[in-house]
C-alpha cells in the first residue's frame, strides 16, 4: 500500500481528519504521520530555523524533518494547513520546499476550511498514488493499436482516437449531460473514420466526469488529470525526456505540473476563484461579442495598461471591463487586460508555489487564446511556453496513450 | 469551584486544582465526551464541521478554521468558569494546544471574563517551582475563602 506521509496542523481540530484518510483510502493509499520523540521537535525545528509560535507548526517541521532524516518512512507526502493561517501558510510552502530539495518524493500542499470534504482531495490523493504505484505506465512513451481517450472535462469533453502513435479522430463538445457528451464526442471523433466501436482495444478515461463515464462505457484506464494531461502534454510538445512545466488553465481549476521525464513529480491545483480560470475568458468573449477563438488574436493586438481593471473577481471584474469600453476603450486592449488578468492570478496563486521548469507547455482549451499564451510568458518574464498541436485535447490523447498496451503490461 | 487552566490540557495544573478540592477544567474531558458519542465517527476528536461553525462565536469567519475548532471546545469552558490559572511561556510538553492565535485569544478571553485570574510564569529553578505551586495552592484556597 503507498504510504502517504501526512504533514499538518489543524486537520483535527477542523474535523477533517477522517476526509483526508477516506480520501487516500479510496486510491489505496494510507495515510501515515511521520514519527517524532518530543525532544526530536525541539530540535528539528532549531536546526530547520523557521521560528514560528504555534507548536503544532514546530510539529509540522519535526515530521517534515523526519522524512528527510529517514526516520520515518514514506512514499509521498501531503502538506496542509489551515486556510487564512499565515504562519501555517508560510511554513507550508517551506517544508514543501524543503522536502523537495532533499527527497525525491511526490509532494503535493493544500490549505482546507471546515467544509473540505474527501472528493476534493481525490484528485490530489489519486495522483500522488499514481505517481508511486503507476511509475511503469507513466513511463510509457509510445502510443500502439487502436485505443479511445476521453476527457470529461468540466466545461468541455474531449475524446480521442488514436493509432498506432497518431490522432486518426477526434470530437470536442461542451459537457453538458456527462455520457450523452461523451457520447457525442465519440461520434464525431470516429465519423471520420472506417471504424467501430468493437474495434477499439482498450479504453481510458481521465476528467471530472471519469468515474461515470468509465463505468458507462467499460474503460480500461480511469485516471485523474494530473498524471494524464501531463503525459499528454510532454508526449504532444515531444519533450518526453528532461524536464518541463505542464500548465492547465482549465474550465473549473488550473493545474501546474512539473515533470521529469514525462512523470510528474510535483504539482499544484487551484480552484477557488473563477476569475482564473478560463470561464473568465468566456464571458469576456461574450462580452465583446465575440467568439471565444477570436479572443487571443484581439487580444494580441491591444495593451492590458490601457483597460481598466481593478478587479480579479469574475464578476466585478468583468464590470470593470465594461466600464473600460463605455469609457471608450476598445476591444482589443479589454481582451488583453482579461488575459493578463488570468495569466497573473494563475501566476499570483499557482506558479509561484512551483519551481517552474523551463519550457513550459501549455495545454488546454485555453491554450489556443494566443494572447493568454502571450501574457503567461510575460508575467514568467519572457519564459518559453510551447503550446503543441491539438493542446486542447491532451487529457484524451494522455489517456489513449496511458491506455495503450495496458492489457499487455498487466498480464 | 470551576477553574480553567491554560494550557488547557496541562495535566500538572489539572492535578493541582484538583488536590485543593476544585474542578480543573480541562479539555481532556471534553473530548472524552465526543469520542463516546456514538452518533458520530469523525476520529480522532470526533470534532466535526459543525464544531468550527460553533466558534464562530469566539472567533469570525476570516479566522481559520482550526482556530474556531479549538474555540469551540474551550470556549465553553472558559465561559463556565469561576477561576483561572494561566501559565504563561509553558514548553508544548507541559500542555498545548497547537496553535498561537487560539492561544492568544483563549488568554485574552479568561482575562476579559473578570473572574480571579492567577497569571504565572513557568518557573526555570527549583526555587521558582516551590514558589509557584505555593502561589497556586494559596489562590486556591482563597477561592474556598472567598466563597465559603
Amino acid at each position: 500500500m503507498v504510504k502517504i506521509a501526512q504533514i499538518s496542523c489543524g486537520t483535527e481540530y477542523s474535523g477533517i481528519q477522517k476526509e483526508i484518510e477516506k480520501a487516500a483510502s479510496t486510491f489505496g493509499a494510507e495515510i501515515v504521520i511521520p514519527h517524532t520523540e518530543i525532544d526530536y521537535i525541539d530540535e528539528a525545528y532549531q536546526k530547520f530555523g523557521f521560528t514560528c509560535a504555534s507548536s503544532g507548526i514546530r510539529l509540522m517541521i519535526a515530521r517534515a524533518m523526519s522524512i528527510v532524516e529517514g526516520k520515518s518512512e514514506a512514499d509521498a507526502v501531503f502538506i496542509a494547513t489551515c486556510f487564512r493561517c499565515a504562519e501555517g501558510a508560510l511554513v507550508r510552502n517551506e517544508v514543501r520546499r524543503f522536502i523537495q530539495e532533499n527527497t525525491r518524493l511526490p509532494v503535493v500542499t493544500y490549505s482546507f476550511t471546515e467544509r473540505t470534504k474527501a472528493d476534493e482531495l481525490f484528485i490530489r490523493m489519486e495522483a500522488l498514488a499514481t505517481i508511486v504505484a503507476r511509475k511503469s505506465i507513466l513511463a510509457r512513451q509510445k502510443q500502439e493499436g487502436l485505443t479511445l481517450g476521453i476527457d470529461s472535462g468540466s466545461t468541455t469533453t474531449k475524446v480521442v482516437l488514436m493509432e498506432n502513435d497518431h490522432i486518426i479522430g477526434s470530437g470536442w463538445v461542451p459537457t453538458t449531460d456527462v455520457i450523452e457528451s461523451a457520447q457525442e464526442g465519440l461520434d464525431e471523433a470516429m465519423a471520420d473514420t472506417d471504424y467501430r466501436m468493437e474495434d477499439i482495444e482498450s479504453i481510458g478515461v481521465t476528467g471530472y466526469g471519469r468515474i461515470t463515464i468509465g463505468k458507462h462505457f467499460n474503460a480500461d484506464l480511469i485516471q485523474e488529470e494530473l498524471s494524464v494531461n501531463s503525459k499528454g502534454a510532454v508526449y504532444l510538445a515531444d519533450r518526453q525526456k528532461g524536464e518541463a512545466t505542464v500548465l492547465d488553465i482549465g474550465g473549473m481549476d488550473n493545474k501546474v505540473i512539473t515533470v521529469n521525464d514525462g512523470i510528474p513529480d510535483n504539482f499544484t491545483m487551484g480552484g477557488i476563484c473563477a476569475g482564473a480560470s478560463g470561464r473568465f475568458l468566456e464571458i469576456t468573449a461574450r462580452r465583446l461579442g465575440v467568439d471565444i477563438s477570436e479572443l487571443g488574436p484581439l487580444a494580441l493586438k491591444g495593451d492590458y495598461k490601457k483597460a481598466l481593471l481593478n478587479s480579479y473577481c469574475i464578476v466585478f471584474g468583468i464590470q470593470d471591463l465594461v466600464t473600460s469600453l463605455a469609457a471608450g476603450g476598445t476591444k482589443e486592449d479589454v481582451a488583453a487586460a482579461a488575459c493578463h488578468s488570468v495569466a497573473e492570478q494563475v501566476y499570483e496563486q499557482q506558479l509561484q508555489e512551483i519551481d517552474v521548469r523551463e519550457p513550459v507547455i501549455q495545454v488546454g482549451g485555453t491554450s489556443l487564446i494566443e494572447g493568454l499564451v502571450s501574457a503567461v510568458s510575460d508575467i514568467l518574464g519572457g519564459m518559453e511556453v510551447i503550446v503543441p498541436e491539438d493542446s486542447q485535447h491532451i487529457g484524451a490523447v494522455g489517456a489513449a496513450l496511458l491506455v495503450s498496451r495496458l492489457g499487455d503490461s498487466s498480464k | 469551584m470551576k477553574i480553567a487552566i491554560f494550557p488547557p490540557n496541562s495535566l500538572i495544573l489539572a492535578d493541582l486544582v484538583e488536590r485543593r478540592g476544585h474542578e480543573p477544567l480541562v479539555i481532556m474531558k471534553e473530548i472524552r465526551k465526543k469520542v463516546k458519542d456514538a452518533e458520530i465517527d469523525s476520529p480522532p476528536m470526533n470534532i466535526t464541521e459543525e464544531d468550527p461553525i460553533k466558534g464562530l462565536k469566539y472567533a469570525a469567519i476570516e479566522v481559520p478554521s482550526g482556530v474556531r475548532g479549538r474555540m469551540s471546545i474551550f470556549g465553553p469552558m472558559i465561559d463556565e468558569a469561576d477561576a483561572a490559572i494561566i501559565m504563561d511561556d509553558a514548553p508544548f510538553g507541559f500542555g498545548c494546544i497547537g496553535c498561537a492565535r487560539t492561544n492568544e485569544l483563549s488568554v485574552f478571553y479568561l482575562r476579559k471574563r473578570g473572574i480571579p485570574t492567577l497569571e504565572l510564569t513557568y518557573p526555570t529553578t527549583r526555587e521558582e517551582t516551590l514558589e509557584l505551586v505555593n502561589k497556586i495552592n494559596t489562590f486556591l484556597d482563597q477561592l474556598e475563602d472567598e466563597n465559603g
